[in-house]
């Protein structure tokens, strides 16, 4: 079932959670709302889910508007942040909680209980209590516990937050592997880009209570929609500039500017990831910033090379394919001509790095 | 830099930071012995020595008596009223400080605890001033045959107000390391506000509920003060207990007061024993919401 947010906006105190958020969620997605910590996702989560109302906005579960029904009728399975497991309840009876209060048959509980335990790999583990079980398991019985009532949509808040890395990493495979068997619309919390990206289809990048960007990973990594997107998905280069005759000099490169200047010799900023950047014994093609190789770092794919060009005060990161970097044969403290195959710009005025 | 760091060390095995010589140690020990003796094993067993000093059929007689018979009766029907509105009271404030922000929280607290603050006469005063036949509400409520002073209606409003931060007290601690998570969750699975609370919210409070519970019960049957000044203590009618003990004491019936005396504190001391073992329950329970939420 597809879920809609039209309008959201919310008010804790003097603090605005969300102002006027839109967020469309298409049948069968699994998407993650990926945003630093204070940027309103979860609260936009919990006013998905019915724990929290919006002060403005609808919220609307396939075409119907459900802004003002209590979580119970909306239906949908929501795994907290710290799992939230009822601590006095074996894990038996925390999955069958949605169920008994739904005054359900025995019969079909203990079917469904056993069900869930087989699907989150918990078997025989249905008369251990929370305490006795790790994060990871308690994570997947929160899971397991959200899934009992067949929710229309499922929602977690942070789900791979409180765990360690190993684990972490399982679970997010797992997560995508049970969303490809189930196909139950998903929406998860997230402020790791790399789990959004590793585990989503699409990506809804949040801050300040504002949507910044949605689209799929590969269309906001490649399109980031400004500066926050792009400084906040992976490390990136910041040239500083001014914008002359549509030109921009940034260093001793002359670029074009895609965008309308307000004034001649208005100063702008030029936005490289660090494979974008490309280093040269020579300038090429009469291009390139001069700087000496301050460190040299291969790691796993790619060597991380940082030049300093003192000229310009620049400190760039350059990521080097491994055959490139053996082609090369660079050593630290060589005079290098760094030269990026692509600059961005924004429109000015909106997000300062 | 060096000199924080070594602050942090942890101190060497064997050795404490207080160490006193043994001579203060045991003189220390000895008088608080000697204090608690004189202070209370000396006067409980005397009551119970005392009560028993003329022999079992004395003492059988002395409670067949038809005022004390009554006065227990009373006790009993007033005590349980009041510590149930008390346990209603209390679970309510305590959800109201512990789930909720709204201002006048903190002076919502701070006047739970009021009545411990308050001398039972005075909230006895209180009381006979509300509803007095020229108090605020009296006359209106004897005008309509309402008889609240000197009769168990005033008693069981003196007993509620003296015992009603037990409860309480005991809750917010324990529901504010718990947190509001569990119960978020509850709702998130279709729960419904008493479902909510009698599956998850009661389980995981019953013992500190519980000993909440045992020691306001134990206040309120020994309360004197406040039921003395509004229930008249009419003889046979409005005497509880303590009030009864009171009585006979001063009609030189020694015998009679021990007695009755001695059944309040065997209530005290089986209330002291059920106190221990909920007592460590209770530290069971706000451990396990601490661990659980950190």
């Amino acid at each position: 079932m597809s879920i809609t947010a039209k309008h959201v906006t919310k008010q804790f105190g003097n603090f605005t959670a969300l102002t006027d958020v839109n967020l469309e969620v298409p049948t069968g997605t699994l998407m993650a709302l990926l945003g630093p910590s204070g940027s309103g996702k979860t609260t936009l989560l919990r006013i998905v889910a019915g724990l929290e109302n919006p002060d403005a906005g609808v919220i609307l579960h396939h075409d119907e508007d459900v802004t003002e029904r209590s979580p119970k009728e909306r239906n949908v399975g929501f795994v907290f942040q710290h799992y939230a497991l009822f601590r006095h309840m074996s894990v038996f009876e925390n999955i069958a909680f949605g169920m008994r209060v739904r005054r359900r048959p025995k019969d079909e509980i203990t079917n469904r209980v056993h069900e869930l335990l087989n699907l989150v790999r918990l078997e025989g583990l249905h008369k251990r209590y929370p305490s006795q079980l790790s994060g990871g398991q308690r994570q997947r019985v929160a899971l397991a516990r959200a899934l009992a009532v067949q929710p229309r949509v499922l929602l977690l808040d942070e789900p791979f937050g409180a765990l360690d890395a190993k684990v972490r990493m399982e679970l997010r495979q797992w997560l995508r592997r049970l969303h490809e068997e189930i196909h139950l619309t998903t929406v998860f919390v997230t402020h790791d880009q790399e789990e959004a990206f590793e585990v989503a289809d699409r990506v809804v990048v949040m801050n300040h209570g504002r949507v910044e960007q949605a689209g799929t990973p590969q269309e906001v990594f490649d399109h980031p929609a400004n500066a926050f997107v792009m400084d906040f998905l992976g490390n990136v280069n910041v040239f500083h500039g001014r914008v002359h005759d549509g030109k921009v000099m940034l260093g001793n490169l002359e670029v074009a500017y895609p965008h309308e200047s307000r004034a001649d010799s208005q100063d702008v900023k030029g936005y490289v990831r660090p494979h974008e950047l490309d280093v040269n014994r020579e300038p090429a093609d009469g291009a390139g910033v001069p700087g000496r190789i301050v460190q040299i770092n291969p790691t796993g794919s790619v060597a991380k090379v940082r030049v300093m060009s003192e000229d310009f005060g620049l400190a760039m990161n350059v990521d080097l394919p491994l055959e490139r970097y053996g082609e090369l044969q660079l050593a630290v403290g060589e005079i290098v001509y760094v030269a990026p195959r692509r600059v961005r710009f924004f429109p000015p005025d909106d997000y300062v790095i | 830099m060096q000199v924080e760091t070594q602050w942090l060390k942890p101190q060497q095995p064997g050795r404490r930071v207080q160490q006193e010589p043994a001579l203060l140690r045991w003189s220390l020990i000895a008088a608080a012995v000697a204090v608690i003796s004189v202070l209370v094993i000396v006067p409980v067993v005397s009551i119970l020595v005392q009560a028993f000093a003329k022999g079992w059929s004395v003492y059988w007689r002395s409670l067949a008596d038809a005022d004390t018979v009554h006065a227990i009766k009373l006790t009993l029907f007033v005590a349980p009223i009041a510590v149930i509105a008390n346990v209603i009271f209390g679970i309510a404030a305590a959800w109201a400080v512990t789930r909720f922000r709204f201002p006048g929280r903190t002076l919502l607290t701070t006047i739970i605890d009021l009545p411990f603050a308050v001398s039972p006469v005075v909230a006895g005063l209180m009381i006979t001033l509300l509803f007095s036949r020229r108090g605020y509400f009296g006359p209106w409520l004897l005008e309509h045959g309402i008889q609240i002073l000197f009769s168990w209606p005033a008693i069981i409003l003196a007993t509620a107000f003296v015992t009603f931060p037990f409860v309480a007290r005991e809750l917010i601690p324990i529901m504010d390391a718990l947190g509001s998570d569990e119960e978020t969750a509850a709702v998130s699975l279709g729960a419904s506000g008493w479902q909510m609370f009698w599956r998850v919210t009661v389980p995981n409070i019953k013992w500190g509920l519980l000993y909440g519970v045992i020691l306001c019960s134990a206040r309120a049957i020994g309360e004197f003060g406040a039921v003395y000044v509004v229930s008249g203590h009419i003889h046979g009618q409005t005497t509880t207990v303590p009030v009864r003990i009171n009585q006979l004491y001063e009609d030189y019936n020694n015998a009679g007061a021990f007695t009755v005396a001695s059944v309040l504190t065997l209530f005290a001391l089986v209330t002291l024993g059920i106190k221990v073992v909920l007592e460590r329950k209770t530290r069971q329970e706000l451990e396990e919401a601490h661990s659980e939420t950190t």
